[in-house]
C-alpha cells in the first residue's frame, strides 16, 4: 500500500460508562437485595429437593402442562436441584455485573519467543548433553538402545493376545445342519408348514439340541431365521433356490449382510424386507436381492423342506457365511 | 488488623513459606480475559466435563457393567422375569430403585451432549475467527483431539446400559472393526473376546469410559487451558484492541464471579434437562438380542453424520482371491472420517502455508473478512449436516411423509452437490458484506429521512458512523497474495515450479476481498458533497 493513503484511526479506548449502581447508592442495595433473594431462592431449591427425596411417594404422579402426567418425587427431586445450582449462578454473576468493578484493564502481552542467546544456549546444552552421554561416539550402545525399545513395544502387543480367540471358521458357520428343526422365537415351538398363513412371517431359531437349555447371544447373532409366506407364484427365482423354499415358505437370515443389525421390518404389500440401521431393502420374491440401500449382498438364503412328521427343517446349512462381510469371505 | 485476616495472613504465609506461591499469585489474580458471550462456549465443555465426572461417578455406585444373564425382578413390571444382561438390569434399577438414579442419568446424559454440542460450536467459533493461528495451533489440535475423544466416549457410555437400542449401535462397530482388511475379524473377536456379542465387551468398554478416557481427557483439558492461560485468550477487534494488548476484566475478583456463576448456570440447566426431559428411556427398548430391533434406531447426535454416510454409501463390494473389501463400510465408516478430521487438524498448517502468514494473531478475524476460510467452513459444515440428516433419513421420511428412497438420494446428491455450492454463495456473501462495510464508512449509516433539495430533488440523509464503528469495520488486514517465483530470471522453470503455482493459486483465492475503506477515500468523498 503507498504512504499517501491515509487508514482509519483508532479512536481507542472508549470512555468508561458508569453504571446506576455505581453512581447511585439505592441502585447498589438494590442489587444487593437482588443477589441475595436469588441465593435464598437457591437454598429454596435445596429444601425442595430434601423435601421431595423423602416426604415425596415414587408413585406420585402429578398432572402439569406440557410435561402431562409426572412422577413429582423424580420432578422435584431435579427442578429443586434445578433452581439450587441455576440461582447461585444467577446470583454471583448478577453480583459481578452490578456491583463488582466494570471498568476493563489493559494488559499488554508478552513475546512467547525467546531471546536469541537463549535459543542458542539451549542448542548448545542440548549438543553438550547429547555429547558427554557419547550417542555419536558409541553407536553400539545407540544400536542396541533402539533395537531394545523397539521390541519392548512387542511385549504389551503379546500380552493383549489373550483378549480373545482367534476367529477360525468362526464367522463363517452357523447352528444351522440338515434335519434341524426351525423354532419359534420366543416359544421354541416347531412350526408346521400349515402355521404360516400366505403374508405371515415368523421368527424362528434352530430347535436346541436334546439336553440343552440354553441359547448364547452368539448363536442366536448368527442363526435367526425369518420365515416369509408367500403365494408359490409369486416367486421369481431359478430352479435351485425355488427347491430351497417349501410351499411357498421361504427362509432367509435375519442378520443383515451389511452390518449384522437384523432386518425386522417386512413390508407385505411390496414384499419388501427393509434394515432399520442403514435401510438396505431386500425384495423377498428375488431371492433377497438388494434393491436399495448400502448392502452389498443378498441375504442368505436357508434351504428348508419337511421332516418325517410334518415340522419345517432345514435341508443343508447356509451355503455361505451370514452377517456382515469380513476379510476372508470368499464371496 | 481482624482476627480473620490474621488468621488469613498466616495461612497464606505458611503456604508461600513452603512454595513460593505469592509472587505466581499477584501476577495471575489480576490477569486480564477478554470479554464476549462467544468465548463460553469453552466454558460450557469445561463444566459439562466436571457435570459429567460428578453424575459419572454418582452412577458407578450402582451400575454393574456385566454381561451375565440374571432375571429381572424390579419394579418395572413389564420386563418382570425376562432375562437380561446384569449391566441393562442394573441401568434399571439406577432408574427405578435408586431414588435420584434417573434424574442423575439423565443429567449425565444430557451434560454427554451438551459437552458435545459446546466442543463442536466452540470449534466452529474458533475455526471462523481464526483464533486458531499462530501461535495457538497446538491448542487447536488438542481441541480436535478432544472433538474425536469426545465422540468415542459418549459412544461407549450410551452402549453401556446394553439394552435393544445401543446393543444394535455395538453390533454396528464390530462390522465396521470386521470389515478392516486382513486384520478385521481377529481384532473383532479380540475386541469382543469371541464371537459377537460375548461376554467382555460391556466390563472392557466401562473400564475405558469411566477410567481411561476420563483419564486423557483431563490430560489435555489441562493443557488446553494452561495453554490459553499462559499465551493470553484473543480478543475480537475493537477500539483500543491490539494484536499487543489484551483488554478485559481481572480474573479476581470479576471473572471468579462470572465463571464461577457459569459453572453453577451449566448445572443448574443441565439439571433443570435431567428433571423435565427425558432421554435414553432404555427401558422401553427392553434388553439386547441380536435377533431384535426396534424401528428408527438412531444414535446420539453427535455419531449421526457417521451413520448417515453409512446409510448413503452405495452397495460396493468387492471379492477377489478369496477375499472381501467392503467399501460400502470402509469408505463412509473410515476412510471418510480419516479424511475429514485429519484435514480438520491440519488447517492451521494448510492455512499458513497457503497465505504465507508466518506472524502471530492475537486479534479475531470478523468472518467476512477471511472469505475463503469461511467458505471452506461452510462447505465441510454441509458436507456434515447433510450426512447428519441422512443419519436421521428414517425420521424424517416420515415425518414429513417422504419415502425413504427421496431422502437418501437427496443426500446422496447433495452431498456432493451442495458443499461446493455452500462455498460460492459464502464467499459471495462474505464479499457482499465487505462491501457493505466499506458503503457504511464512506457513506454513513442510512437515516431513512428524506429531504428535498431546493432543485426539487429527494435525498436519504446518511449520518456519519462513530469512528469507533469506523475503525471496527476497517482495522482487519488485507494481505497481498504471494507471488512466488515460478521461473527463473532465464525463464526456465524452477525446480518446485508446481509447488509454487498451487500456493500462488490458493493464496490469489484467500486474498480476493473488496478493499476497505481509508480517511483518504472518506476525506475524497466528503469533498465531493
Amino acid at each position: 500500500m503507498s504512504n499517501e493513503i491515509e487508514l482509519i484511526k483508532d479512536p481507542g479506548l472508549p470512555a468508561h460508562v458508569h453504571r446506576q449502581a455505581d453512581i447511585d447508592p439505592v441502585a447498589a442495595a438494590r442489587a444487593e437485595r437482588q443477589v441475595a433473594i436469588l441465593f435464598i431462592l437457591s437454598a429454596l431449591g435445596t429444601l425442595l429437593l430434601i423435601f421431595s427425596y423423602f416426604f415425596i411417594s415414587e408413585e406420585t404422579f402429578i398432572f402439569i402442562p406440557v410435561l402431562g402426567q409426572t412422577n413429582a418425587h423424580q420432578l422435584g427431586l431435579g427442578m429443586g436441584m434445578a433452581i439450587a445450582l441455576f440461582c447461585i449462578g444467577a446470583g454471583l454473576i448478577h453480583w459481578a455485573k452490578t456491583l463488582m468493578p466494570d471498568e476493563e484493564v489493559v494488559a499488554q502481552r508478552h513475546e512467547f519467543r525467546s531471546e536469541d542467546e537463549d535459543r542458542s544456549d539451549f542448542v548448545k546444552t542440548v549438543k553438550e548433553g547429547a555429547a558427554s552421554a557419547g550417542l555419536g561416539r558409541r553407536p553400539l550402545i545407540k544400536r542396541t538402545l533402539g533395537a531394545a525399545l523397539g521390541l519392548s513395544a512387542l511385549s504389551p502387543l503379546i500380552l493383549l493376545r489373550d483378549l480373545g480367540p482367534l476367529p477360525g471358521d468362526e464367522l463363517s458357520k452357523t447352528s444351522w445342519k440338515a434335519g434341524t428343526r426351525l423354532v419359534t422365537d420366543p416359544g421354541d415351538r416347531p412350526l408346521r408348514p400349515e402355521d404360516l398363513e400366505v403374508g405371515a412371517v415368523a421368527q424362528t431359531l434352530p430347535e436346541l439340541p436334546a439336553g440343552e437349555d440354553h441359547r448364547s447371544l452368539a448363536d442366536i447373532g448368527k442363526d435367526a431365521v425369518l420365515l416369509i409366506r408367500l403365494r408359490p407364484e409369486e416367486f421369481n427365482l431359478d430352479a435351485e433356490r425355488l427347491s430351497w423354499t417349501h410351499e411357498g415358505i421361504i427362509a432367509f437370515s435375519k442378520i443383515c449382510s451389511h452390518m449384522g443389525c437384523a432386518v425386522a421390518l417386512y413390508e407385505q404389500q411390496t414384499k419388501h424386507l427393509l434394515c432399520p440401521c442403514h435401510q438396505s431393502t431386500f425384495d423377498v420374491t428375488r431371492a433377497a436381492k438388494v434393491i436399495f440401500g448400502p448392502a452389498a449382498r443378498p441375504l442368505p438364503q436357508l434351504a428348508i423342506t419337511v421332516d418325517a412328521e410334518g415340522y419345517l427343517v432345514a435341508q443343508a446349512p447356509f451355503n455361505e457365511p451370514v452377517g456382515p462381510s469380513f476379510w476372508e469371505r470368499s464371496s | 488488623m481482624t482476627a480473620r485476616e490474621r488468621i488469613a495472613g498466616n495461612v497464606a504465609g505458611y503456604v508461600d513459606d513452603r512454595t513460593g506461591a505469592a509472587k505466581w499469585m499477584k501476577k495471575n489474580l489480576t490477569k486480564v480475559f477478554p470479554d464476549h458471550w462467544s468465548f463460553l462456549l469453552g466454558e460450557i465443555c469445561l463444566y459439562s466435563f466436571v457435570i459429567l465426572l460428578l453424575s459419572g461417578t454418582f452412577l458407578t455406585f450402582w451400575f454393574d457393567p456385566s454381561m451375565k444373564e440374571v432375571v429381572y425382578d424390579g419394579s418395572y413390571e413389564p420386563l418382570k422375569g425376562l432375562e437380561m444382561s446384569a449391566a441393562y438390569a442394573s441401568t434399571l434399577d439406577i432408574s427405578f430403585e435408586v431414588r435420584g438414579g434417573l434424574l442423575m442419568r439423565q443429567i449425565h446424559h444430557w451434560a454427554a451432549l451438551i459437552f458435545m454440542v459446546g466442543i463442536v460450536v466452540h470449534l466452529l467459533r474458533v475455526y471462523f475467527t481464526g483464533a486458531f493461528r499462530k501461535p495457538r495451533e497446538f491448542n487447536w489440535i488438542i481441541g480436535v483431539g478432544l472433538l474425536t475423544l469426545g465422540i468415542v466416549e459418549g459412544f461407549l457410555g450410551y452402549s453401556l446400559p446394553d439394552d435393544l437400542l445401543s446393543g444394535t449401535g455395538i453390533r454396528i462397530a464390530e462390522a465396521i472393526i470386521q470389515a478392516l482388511p486382513v486384520v478385521g475379524s481377529y481384532l473383532a473377536f479380540f475386541a469382543f473376546g469371541g464371537a459377537f456379542p460375548g461376554e467382555a465387551f460391556i466390563p472392557r468398554i466401562y473400564t475405558v469410559h469411566v477410567l481411561l478416557l476420563p483419564g486423557i481427557f483431563l490430560a489435555l483439558i489441562t493443557v488446553h487451558l494452561m495453554l490459553v492461560w499462559y499465551q493470553k485468550h484473543t480478543q475480537f477487534p475493537g477500539p483500543g484492541r491490539t494484536e499487543k494488548n489484551v483488554v478485559g476484566y481481572p480474573l479476581m475478583p470479576v471473572y471468579m464471579a462470572k465463571a464461577g456463576g457459569f459453572f453453577f448456570i451449566v448445572f443448574g440447566v443441565t439439571a433443570f434437562l435431567g428433571a423435565v426431559a427425558s432421554i435414553n428411556p432404555i427401558w422401553l427398548y427392553g434388553p439386547y438380542t441380536p435377533g431384535q430391533i426396534s424401528a428408527g434406531s438412531q444414535p446420539d447426535w453427535y455419531m449421526g453424520w457417521l451413520d448417515g454416510l453409512v446409510r448413503m454409501a452405495p452397495p460396493l463390494e468387492t471379492h477377489a482371491f478369496g477375499y472381501t473389501i467392503s467399501w460400502n463400510i470402509l469408505i463412509p465408516g473410515l476412510i471418510l472420517p480419516g479424511i475429514m478430521f485429519t484435514g480438520l487438524a491440519l488447517y492451521p498448517f494448510i492455512e499458513s502455508w497457503a497465505t504465507g502468514d508466518k506472524r502471530e494473531h492475537h486479534l479475531l478475524d470478523r468472518p467476512r473478512n477471511a472469505p475463503n476460510r469461511t467458505a471452506i467452513g461452510a462447505m465441510a459444515l454441509t458436507f456434515t449436516l447433510v450426512s447428519l440428516l441422512n443419519g436421521g433419513n428414517d425420521i424424517i421420511a416420515t415425518t414429513f411423509d417422504l419415502t425413504i428412497n427421496q431422502m437418501m438420494w437427496f443426500s446422496r446428491i447433495g452431498v456432493i452437490v451442495l458443499p461446493p455450492i455452500a462455498f460460492v454463495v459464502t464467499k459471495r456473501l462474505c464479499l457482499s458484506l465487505q462491501r457493505a462495510d466499506r458503503d457504511l464508512v464512506l457513506h454513513g449509516r442510512e437515516t431513512g429521512r428524506l429531504v428535498r433539495m431546493p432543485s426539487g430533488e429527494f435525498v436519504e440523509v446518511h449520518e456519519p458512523i462513530s469512528p469507533e464503528k469506523a475503525w471496527l469495520l476497517t482495522s482487519h488486514e488485507q494481505l497481498a497474495p504471494l507471488e512466488l517465483p515460478e521461473h527463473d530470471s532465464a525463464g526456465v522453470r524452477r525446480p518446485g515450479a508446481i509447488k509454487n503455482k498451487i500456493r500462488n493459486r490458493i493464496s490469489r483465492a484467500n486474498a480476493v476481498a473488496v478493499p476497505k475503506a481509508t480517511a483518504t477515500e472518506r476525506r475524497e468523498l466528503e469533498g465531493h458533497h
